[in-house]
């Protein structure tokens, strides 16, 4: 903390003053709100919903503008994830929206998979973040936010209940994202099939335990609509971007042969409920809660999953520094650790290839001793008959000479005879 | 499988709007946000004593911050630099804000006042370190905001120009905090010393190439013209007072003398206005926004790359290691490690190889040479055998055919013997 020869004496009982004047604070909202607009806004909407169910059209009704269109194929092999952003604008407000397309969802015949790439989707922003806020130099403040502020879940109008499909991928994702579901095509239903319907369905959800996005009812400025609004979940909603004449206007609305359904008509659908839920009034609480709820969860999960923790074994809180530093030194220990098994590795190898060669070593000596033996006794036994034969030869020379001289001798015998 | 755009920013397409949406409501959302979560500002003002902070601070927020019964530093006897912090909690217009004011008591107060800015730097330091380890946290709450947002620097009203220990402290501290240079008393001085005494202190501001805190261009032309003129009147000159006079039947604030009333709030007697105006009413967010984005980032960067470089001075290396977060570093790290311990391995397998195989060889060799001649040696003892073999069959064959010789021999004496023993006998008749 401070240096030794310093005190701090800290008040920290906080003491209620009474001003004597204007002083001029009660602008720092505005200044606030000033820079905000100055920045510009950004937002991430998610949709969730099988091919042809009306994601797109309602994106282009809710936002009063052409998006891009191509009508997706129901042949894909799996679920692809079509993230795409846009530059509004309205009066001086500027937003940088995102809408993140699920091409392909509820497609396949085996939809085990499908949830994956969404959930791997949302997990990648949240990563995203998640490093750029561990990084040493950082600069969050002009950093384009990916993480995904709403799923709108788009529910088939059956009249009957969820899909299993729709379950099990909002179970998987109500921990990671701001869920709203939405009753897609509603101008299919009846008033009363309706009802019926939206009770199944949040009753199903209750009881499988999906946490929806509630609107909050804190703020005493929107409490009432919104807990209004929340009794009117899941939103029964109609897209059209075509215009027919109703009375003397152009309203947005479908034409059948029967009447027409206006998109913007209370009693015909929850259009209009749906826009002021999520863009009048709870925009910000949506981008509030990505952040400091369903961020932080995944941020925390993430660094406990690295081995940190806020307490050492004495539950003495770490500073920063300190866990960095021990995590430090515990990698370049286990480092230390590799190397050194390595080599221990290789010295073992070492010795026992040494003792190897070294006992072929030692036969190879032995053979060759053993022969020199067996060589050395044949010499011998060569000598041996040579030095017989030496000696044979001798007694045969010896006898030949001696033959020789008595044959030598004799014939004076007989010379001497024949003299006679 | 995730479709990614060519860039994120190549791909934004623009959008017009053919009817309201309602996302302008945004603002207020923002603003109703706000209000509910009420707002945090820490000031601090250094100044040898005397100098009339504790004064300027009552008049800039309205309210006896100091008063009889929580009595200022000031008033207080200290031996050496302290570092008070008072937290006050003040409403208006529905907005709540918690306000810090730190003092330092016996700055600049002492015989050798060498290193007295350190308890303040350290003060300064605390507190980021402290929001450093709050934001580092596995389990993190809503962090409270105690960084020092500003902090005023009081200059004694000399007339001359700035003395060695401001231009010190300024130094040091300008960029670890917002520092607004005021000139204290600003009632010593007549208007046209105060303009000398303001160029002088600007000119040796900007020789020492400190770093004050800077307004903001606004987009606004209106906006920047008043930053224009503000910027101009730098360092503001300051009148501070607690008493309430009466003026042309008005109450002020202001210094009664002989001569007439220093009026607080009177754009001519002084810049206190403006620097109300500036440090509430307009760059109060401004003040939090640089502290957040670019002094606490700083330290931060600072703390980090101790932590991971570990001292590390190879500076191509440091600038690599600055755009990641420490962890990603140590990846980094052991995915390096791991590569360096592959090629160890290798090396030492192949030096391994190597020797194993010139041994295997030598062996080989010296097997081959003793079986070489063993070989020969083997020859040549069949070559003595055959040519023992050869000479016992030339001395066989000598001998058989001398002792057949031998035998023909002496058959022919006996033959002859027995002719003359015959012969004899017929007796040599002649």
């Amino acid at each position: 903390m401070a240096a030794t020869d310093v005190d701090i004496f800290s008040n920290e009982e906080k003491r209620n003053l009474s001003l004597g004047g204007h002083v001029g604070f009660d602008s720092l909202p505005d200044q606030l709100v000033s820079k905000s607009v100055t920045q510009g806004f950004c937002f991430n909407i998610l949709c969730v919903g099988e091919t042809g169910i009306g994601k797109s059209t309602l994106m282009n009704t809710l936002f009063n503008t052409m998006f891009e269109n191509e009508e997706a194929s129901h042949y894909q092999n799996g679920v692809c994830m079509r993230p795409r952003t846009y530059d509004l604008q309205e009066s001086n407000v500027h937003l940088k929206l995102t809408i993140v397309d699920t091409v392909g969802f509820g497609d396949q015949i085996n939809k085990e998979e499908s949830y994956k790439p969404i959930v791997d989707y949302i997990d990648t922003q949240f990563e995203n973040y998640l490093q750029e806020e561990l990084k040493i130099k950082r600069s969050l403040f002009n950093y384009h936010d990916g993480r995904i502020h709403i799923c709108l879940y788009f529910i088939s109008p059956t009249g009957h209940s969820l899909k299993s499909l729709d379950l099990v991928t909002m179970k998987k994702l109500d921990s990671k994202v701001n869920i709203i579901p939405i009753i897609a095509k509603a101008d299919t239903i009846s008033k009363s099939e309706l009802h019926k319907f939206k009770i199944k369905i949040m009753s199903e959800l209750v009881s499988n335990g999906v946490q929806i996005y509630q609107f909050p009812t804190d703020d005493d400025a929107v409490t009432e609509i919104n807990s209004s609004m929340n009794a009117h979940l899941p939103f029964a909603v109609v897209g059209s971007i075509e215009e027919v004449k109703v009375g003397n206007k152009m309203v947005r609305a479908r034409q059948y042969p029967w009447g027409v359904v206006q998109v913007e008509n209370e009693s015909h659908c929850d259009f209009v409920k749906l826009r002021e839920m999520l863009i009048r009034v709870n925009m910000e609480d949506l981008r509030e809660q990505t952040h400091t709820r369903h961020y932080e969860l995944y941020r925390r999960c993430k660094l406990e999953e690295m081995g940190f923790t806020d307490t050492d074994p004495d539950c003495q809180p770490f500073s920063l520094q300190e866990t960095y530093e021990a995590k430090r030194k515990e990698f370049m220990g286990d480092l230390q650790k590799k190397e050194e098994e390595m080599r221990q590795m290789f010295v073992n190898k070492v010795k026992e290839t040494e003792a190897e060669l070294k006992e072929k070593e030692r036969e190879l000596h032995n053979k060759f001793e053993q022969l020199k033996h067996m060589h050395q006794e044949e010499k011998r036994k060569v000598e041996e008959k040579r030095r017989d034969l030496e000696e044979e030869m001798n007694a045969f020379n010896r006898r030949k000479v001696a033959a020789e001289t008595l044959a030598l001798a004799q014939p004076l015998k007989k010379d001497k005879d024949k003299k006679n | 499988m995730i479709e990614r755009p060519e860039s994120a920013v190549a791909s934004i397409a623009q959008r017009n709007l053919e009817g309201y949406v309602g996302f302008a409501n945004l603002p207020n959302q923002v603003y109703r946000k706000s209000v509910k979560r009420g707002f945090e500002f820490t000031l601090m003002v250094v100044g040898e004593s005397g100098l009339g902070k504790s004064t300027l601070i009552n008049s800039l927020f309205l309210t006896d911050l100091y008063s009889k019964d929580y009595p200022g530093p000031s008033l207080r006897i200290k031996k050496t630099v302290q570092v008070e912090q008072s937290k006050v909690l003040v409403k208006e217009g529905g907005v709540q804000l918690t306000l810090t004011i730190v003092d330092t008591p016996g700055f600049g107060d002492a015989v050798d006042n060498s290193n007295c800015w350190q308890p303040v730097i350290n003060y300064i330091d605390s507190k980021c370190e402290d929001f450093l380890n709050a934001e580092s946290r596995v389990n993190r709450r809503l962090m409270p905001d105690n960084r020092v947002h500003c902090c005023l620097y009081f200059i004694t009203p000399s007339g001359h120009g700035l003395k060695p220990l401001d231009i010190e402290f300024m130094k040091r501290l300008h960029d670890k905090v917002n520092v607004i240079p005021l000139i204290a008393k600003a009632d010593t001085l007549t208007p046209e010393e105060c303009q000398l005494f303001k160029k002088q202190i600007m000119k040796e501001i900007q020789e020492h190439k400190i770093k004050i805190y800077e307004f903001p261009d606004t987009a606004d032309d209106e906006d920047s013209k008043l930053i224009r003129k503000i910027k101009e009147q730098m360092p503001l000159a300051v009148v501070g007072s607690n008493v309430v006079i009466e003026v042309n039947g008005k109450k002020v604030r202001g210094r009664q003398y002989p001569w007439g009333v220093a009026e607080v709030e009177n754009g001519e007697h002084c810049d206190f206005t403006v620097l109300r105006n500036m440090l509430i009413r307009t760059h109060m967010q401004d003040l939090k926004d640089v502290t957040n984005n670019v002094h606490y980032e700083n330290y931060r960067s600072k703390k980090l790359a101790a932590v991971t470089c570990n001292g590390g001075v190879d500076t191509s290396k440091t600038k690599n290691q600055m755009t990641r977060s420490p962890l990603a570093q140590m990846e980094e790290e052991r995915r390096e490690h791991v590569m360096k311990m592959k090629k160890m391995e290798t090396e030492m397998e192949q030096v391994f190889e190597m020797k194993v195989k010139e041994k295997k060889q030598k062996l080989k060799d010296s097997e081959a040479e003793l079986e070489r001649r063993h070989e020969q040696m083997k020859k040549n003892l069949e070559a003595q055998y055959k040519e023992l073999e050869e000479k016992r069959r030339h001395h066989e064959e000598e001998k058989s055919n001398w002792e057949a010789q031998q035998r023909i021999l002496e058959q022919q004496k006996l033959d002859a013997s027995k002719t003359m023993e015959k012969n004899k006998k017929k007796g040599k008749i002649f």
